[in-house]
């Protein structure tokens, strides 16, 4: 076969798998956003869910899916930045950091509702916190951390090595060094990470089911006080998630309009994480323009 | 196989900035430099030449310490009657006094202000007007300023390629150091560009002692003072530059400043 032809052969063939990509992902979003949308409503969105009749909303779900994303992210973010960092600028090459990447990468292909038991039997059962979104928000760390770390410290190793140097040539120490000169040049990346994971948090359903629970206790929205057991920022209270609602609405639910409800949550559930991910790029844009001085992103 | 029989290496009779004393570079077990003894005169320039893995870089990195955690080094470091190659030394404040310049220029992503002035405000620098008077003198000092002042703002990966390599020379000397060392910092700019990055050392060596390590024989004998030829991981030949080009004493470094070694 002569090079031209090849070569447009393999072009049709990279082009077809694109297309069928970019065809699969439209399918997939349009089918959740044509079934879930029509039936959308304000009141859907503000009232609480139903057991048994229809016209229940998804009000507190969307919320305590919102905060155990947060708390996730809040507990996650500085253990893997410390271990990202340590991986990547510290360790040695040793048995040690061998052993490390090993477990991280073990821990980061433990399917989801293997970690959720393990959450279920440590946190709910053993220390006796119960169905929570502590419970929840910990267990979603072990399921996050892996990959947030690794990506963590890919952004680190993807700085070049002349920035370090130029640093401790100028007489800053090391660790200013990372912290004031190769943190920036990382951040978009590191942003990059913390959005895939904020996603994969948030359509988390099996990790959930056993650590934050499946019922929903009564929440009051006008008391903030996180220690009063109807605050909806009490952290020891079970709560249900967008994703687990779906999931029993879907399996064990006796609702009349139990199809509307889950169209309707799925779809909430991808407007929420597409805001999220706009809007964690659009400010990772903007401190990375403060803190580098240029116009755009590399 | 060469093998090293005879060297010179010439005593200096004028003011001594920095000098060595049997300095000797270790990786691992593997040994890079050997026998380095050899004094660099004050508000000159020494040229370090040698063909490629001879060791120059590597000495030149131990100078300020840049091989700490790297390679071993043994031997004496003199600078100011102290030996700087001693745990005891704060490296910190030993870099802010030998400063160095990097093969590829390094600027930070940052504007071309705060390039100069990061390193100062980490070292108690506060005052504006302070910080804009250096940013306005080191710019100046390398003949950059003309061309950025109204963009200082910009980040300084937006400059080509010579102007950054100026940048971070500005960046380097705006910490006052009495050493500049540079590993060979035209060898990725074209002839122009190398050409003002030469000139530039010409004028900061009335108030900087300069060692810069370069492949480029015009360059070494066209811009300093004094050379030193490196070979085999040791110090072959030092001398003053006009007679390393033109009578070296040893032969292995006429061979290689003639062009015909190997």
């Amino acid at each position: 076969m002569n090079p031209k032809k090849t070569n447009q052969i393999a072009k049709n063939i990279i082009y077809g798998s694109v297309g069928l990509l970019i065809l699969l992902l439209l399918f997939l979003i349009g089918y959740i956003l044509v079934t879930g949308l029509p039936g959308m409503s304000w009141h859907f969105l503000t009232s609480v869910s139903q057991s048994f009749a229809a016209g229940g909303g998804i009000r507190d779900q969307i919320f305590n899916s919102v905060y155990i994303l947060i708390l996730t992210t809040l507990i996650s973010f500085p253990i893997a930045l410390g271990v990202g960092i340590y991986l990547a600028e510290y360790a040695k090459d040793s048995w040690f950091t061998n052993l490390l990447r090993t477990i991280i990468e073990l821990l980061s292909s433990l399917p989801s509702i293997v970690v959720g038991l393990f959450g279920y039997l440590l946190f709910v059962i053993k220390f006796q916190i119960g169905f929570s979104i502590i419970s929840g928000a910990i267990t979603l760390t072990f399921f996050n951390l892996p990959l947030l770390t690794r990506s963590i410290e890919d952004a680190f190793r993807a700085v070049p090595l002349e920035q370090r140097q130029a640093g401790v040539a100028l007489g800053i120490s090391k660790w200013k060094t990372i912290m004031g000169i190769v943190f920036p040049c990382a951040l978009p990346k590191i942003l990059t990470g913390v959005i895939l994971s904020a996603g994969r948090i948030f359509g988390e359903a099996a990790a959930l089911i056993f650590t934050a629970g499946q019922s929903d206790s009564v929440v009051n929205y006008a008391n903030w006080n996180p220690f009063s057991s109807t605050s909806p920022l009490n952290v020891f209270r079970p709560a249900e998630t967008l994703a687990v609602h779906i999931w029993k609405v879907n399996t064990e639910s006796i609702l009349p309009d139990a199809h509307q409800v889950s169209s309707g949550s799925a779809a909430v559930l991808i407007i929420v994480i597409l805001g999220f991910n706009l809007g964690a790029r659009w400010l990772g844009n903007v401190v990375y323009r403060k803190l580098t001085a240029t116009d755009k992103e590399r | 196989m060469m093998e090293i029989t005879e060297k010179y290496i010439k005593k200096i009779n004028q003011k001594i900035a920095l000098k060595t004393k049997d300095l000797a570079v270790f990786y691992g077990e593997k040994k890079a430099f050997a026998e380095g003894t050899i004094e660099f005169p004050q508000h000159q320039i020494t040229a370090l030449i040698g063909p490629s893995g001879c060791g120059k870089s590597t000495f030149l990195r131990s100078l300020n310490r840049m091989n700490d955690g790297i390679a071993r080094v043994e031997g004496q470091i003199m600078y100011h009657g102290l030996d700087i190659n001693n745990d005891d030394i704060n490296i910190y404040e030993l870099r802010k006094r030998i400063g160095m310049v990097f093969q590829h220029p390094n600027p930070f992503y940052k504007s071309i202000r705060e390039n100069i002035t990061y390193a100062l405000k980490y070292h108690g620098i506060r005052k504006h007007s302070v910080l804009d008077q250096k940013v306005e003198q080191s710019l100046k000092a390398v003949a950059l300023w003309d061309e950025v002042k109204d963009s200082l703002d910009k980040n300084g990966k937006q400059l080509s390629g010579g102007q950054q390599q100026r940048l971070c020379i500005a960046r380097a000397i705006a910490m006052e150091p009495d050493i500049l060392l540079l590993d060979e910092p035209t060898s990725g700019l074209d002839p122009i560009s190398t050409r003002k990055v030469e000139d530039t050392l010409q004028e900061l060596k009335q108030k900087y002692t300069i060692i810069i390590v370069t492949h480029n024989m015009q360059q070494a004998s066209r811009s300093s003072d004094y050379t030193a030829f490196f070979n085999l991981g040791q110090i072959v030949e030092f001398d003053k530059t006009s007679r390393i080009f033109t009578a070296p004493r040893i032969q292995m470094t006429e061979d290689y400043v003639s062009g015909n070694f190997g």
